[in-house]
């Protein structure tokens, strides 16, 4: 019988090697004569295991990582003979790591092919948009609203509330918008979900053409994406050939088709309108709002711009989930997160989890603490635009509602996890100046704001009057964060200032009233 | 990659634009169509996007410049390109980055003098949690060490 083998073609998988596993898998296999099937598929998210393999059991799929092209013969030995093996992690979906989580969004990933429409189906794929095509608009705005869903790409607006909105036009024309430009530091969630399960973010957009009255939507991707670029058009064809894009979704009397569209190294245009604009063809100059892009958005038209994950988590909460998916969380934040752990942190991956899991836990007990075995310093939470948490404030549940309560905020999910190597002053210079790069130039506090704290930083870390500086530092910040357009420059004070506040002892040696004394 | 680019040819450069002109928004599209064909993206073909798409020059040469993949001449042979950003200076990023720059003989964001090499900040791969990572023509590599920056090092300059 074939034995059937799964390797990940994730781009974290295939940046350590699992492309030459595969190989060697395959050349190995055939110099025993063993009949094998190797299907890539996602990642499942444990990074630290990758390159994962699995084999199909009757006992269910067996894992063994991380594997390399050394160990990979022996490996495939290990799995004819059923014996044991040193990377032998036992059944995947045992592993307590991933037993853990609440896969919803991410039920998928790692399991099925990617590229294969059969397998989605198989796994439940597509039953949203087959109840959705029962409903009225109405129906699944309503479906839509009660899950509770806000948006993941950060700022957590109601999405129900942000459909309904477009729905409600009357315009002769609506667009769907999936923002892939996913370029928080720490983020990968939205990488992984196209690459490993593209269909579920086509269902999703097309869920919300079919409630808006939409029939056209792009995804915007960012260039340094070229795995999830190539994932996407590849499901978008497939969908298309077996109709479930096109003049008839489905067999019925919706028409949506979906276009990629690839963005070009510019972090301001994961802003919506900046995105926006993009898309239109133009640089990727933030807009003033109003009129929000659910009035007026691409092309003048109303438009529903979602972050990749909340369009993912569409279909689960349209297949007749939306109660269980409120069931979970806390608070005004329903569901599960994906959370990213990442930096240097022992069990880095994707965590998909209900909201109200702890910081620590999260860090310490999830993630096992830093790689390289020294204390963790700081983590900042929601990418180069989220706080600097220390050690101390690790009892923050996740909770946007909570993170923004102690000065941060939790973004798209992503934490990067600083050992006690780390120089917070030269961090907090850091998001100046990544500010200074990325922004568009149109608003003077995120233009201007952004080179003179880089300017100031510097001083203070030599040293030069460092308690005026740090006050003119904190005046910077909140013009910054008050007078900007959008949250380039709005947000950077945020692991700024928490640096300042938490780190302070990295901030010139000396303690402000020495300095005084003069 | 960009040893696979064709010389600059104005009936080609025509030629490709022609093939997306029908695009709505189509700006990007065409600049990312003609940098992938000549490698970056030549000054004469500007105005004929600019003509094709109804807009002024100035109008094009804004988005060219806006965006930092657009190059204004050919890159080295290969690129290289490090990962900058904070995930990847959490796992030592900034060390490899620096040893990258020594081993070379540039510093980020150059080209070598034998053309061979491009060295480029990116901020971030998404290869967050195999940090610090880094791509050698559109080929990704994560777990990055000194062995394995200096054996990246060694096969761009090849």
């Amino acid at each position: 019988m074939t034995m059937r083998i799964f390797v990940s073609r994730d781009a974290g998988a295939v940046a350590v090697g699992a492309d030459e596993v595969a190989l060697v898998l395959g050349l190995a296999a055939a110099k025993r004569g063993a009949e094998i099937e190797i299907i890539r598929t996602g990642s499942r998210g444990l990074y630290w295991l990758e390159p994962m393999v699995e084999v199909a059991t009757p006992h269910g799929r067996i894992a063994f990582g991380p594997v390399t092209e050394f160990n990979a013969n022996s490996v495939l030995d290990a799995m004819i003979s059923g014996g044991p093996h040193p990377l032998r992690l036992g059944v995947a979906d045992e592993i307590p790591w991933l037993k853990r989580q609440t896969r919803l969004t991410f039920a998928r990933c790692g399991v099925i092919d990617p590229r294969s429409l059969e397998d989605y189906r198989a796994h439940d794929g597509y039953k949203g948009l087959a109840r959705a095509l029962t409903l009225t608009s109405d129906a699944i705005l309503a479906d839509v609203t009660a899950s509770g869903l806000r948006g993941r790409g950060g700022a957590g607006f109601p999405t129900g509330i942000k459909w309904k909105t477009v729905a409600q036009t009357g315009a002769d024309r609506k667009y769907i918008v999936c923002n892939a430009d996913e370029g928080d530091s720490g983020t990968f969630a939205d990488r992984m979900i196209m690459e490993g399960d593209p269909f579920v973010v086509i269902e999703g957009m097309t869920i919300a053409g079919i409630a808006v009255g939409a029939i056209k939507g792009y995804i915007y991707i960012r260039s340094e994406y070229p795995h999830a670029v190539e994932a996407m058009n590849a499901a978008i064809s497939a969908a298309k050939r077996a109709g479930y894009l096109g003049a008839s979704v489905g067999g019925s009397s919706h028409s949506f088709d979906l276009e990629v569209r690839v963005g070009a190294g510019a972090y301001v245009c994961g802003e919506e309108t900046s995105l926006l604009e993009s898309l239109e063809g133009r640089r990727g100059i933030v807009r003033a709002k109003p009129p929000l892009p659910a009035h007026k958005g691409l092309f003048g038209k109303p438009t529903v711009i979602n972050n990749v994950l909340s369009f993912a988590a569409i279909p689960f909460i349209l297949a007749g989930g939306a109660k269980a998916y409120a069931d979970f969380g806390m608070g005004r934040s329903r569901g599960t997160m994906p959370i990213q752990l990442a930096g240097n942190v022992r069990y880095g991956g994707l965590f998909e989890v209900a909201f109200g899991i702890t910081l620590g836990e999260l860090v310490d007990d999830i993630g096992g603490g830093t790689f390289s075995g020294r204390p963790v310093r700081a983590v900042q939470v929601g990418g180069p635009l989220g706080a600097y948490f220390p050690r101390e404030l690790f009892d923050t549940p996740f909770d946007y509602e909570a993170f923004a309560a102690r000065d941060g905020l939790i973004g798209h999910g992503g934490i990067v996890v600083f050992d006690d190597s780390v120089d917070m002053s030269r961090q907090a210079r850091f998001a100046m100046e990544f500010c200074a790069i990325e922004s568009c130039g149109k608003c003077t506090p995120c233009r201007i704001g952004s080179t003179r704290g880089v300017e100031t930083i510097d001083k203070i870390r030599a040293g030069e009057r460092v308690p005026e500086n740090i006050a003119v530092i904190e005046d910077l910040c909140n013009t910054m964060k008050f007078g900007s357009l959008c949250a380039l420059g709005g947000f950077t004070p945020y692991p700024v200032m928490s640096a300042l506040k938490h780190f302070r002892e990295d901030f010139g040696a000396a303690p402000p009233r020495l300095q005084a004394a003069e | 990659m960009t040893a696979f680019s064709e010389p600059w040819n104005a009936a080609r450069g025509a030629e490709i634009i022609a093939e997306h002109t029908h695009l709505e928004g189509a700006t990007l599209v065409i600049l990312h169509a003609l940098q992938e064909a000549f490698g970056y993206v030549p000054e004469p073909a500007i105005p004929m996007v600019a003509s094709a798409l109804n807009l002024s020059r100035a109008e094009v040469h804004g988005v060219f410049t806006f965006y930092h993949d657009f190059r204004h001449e050919p890159a080295g042979r290969h690129v290289l390109k490090l990962c900058r950003a904070e995930a990847c200076q959490a796992a030592g990023g900034d060390a490899l980055a620096a040893r990258a720059e020594a081993k070379l003989g540039i510093s980020l964001g150059n080209t070598t003098a034998d053309d061979r090499v491009t060295l480029e900040p990116i901020y971030c791969l998404g290869l967050c949690a195999t940090a610090p990572s880094a791509m050698l023509d559109g080929r990704v590599v994560g777990r990055l060490n000194e062995a394995r920056i200096d054996a990246l090092v060694a096969e761009a300059q090849r």
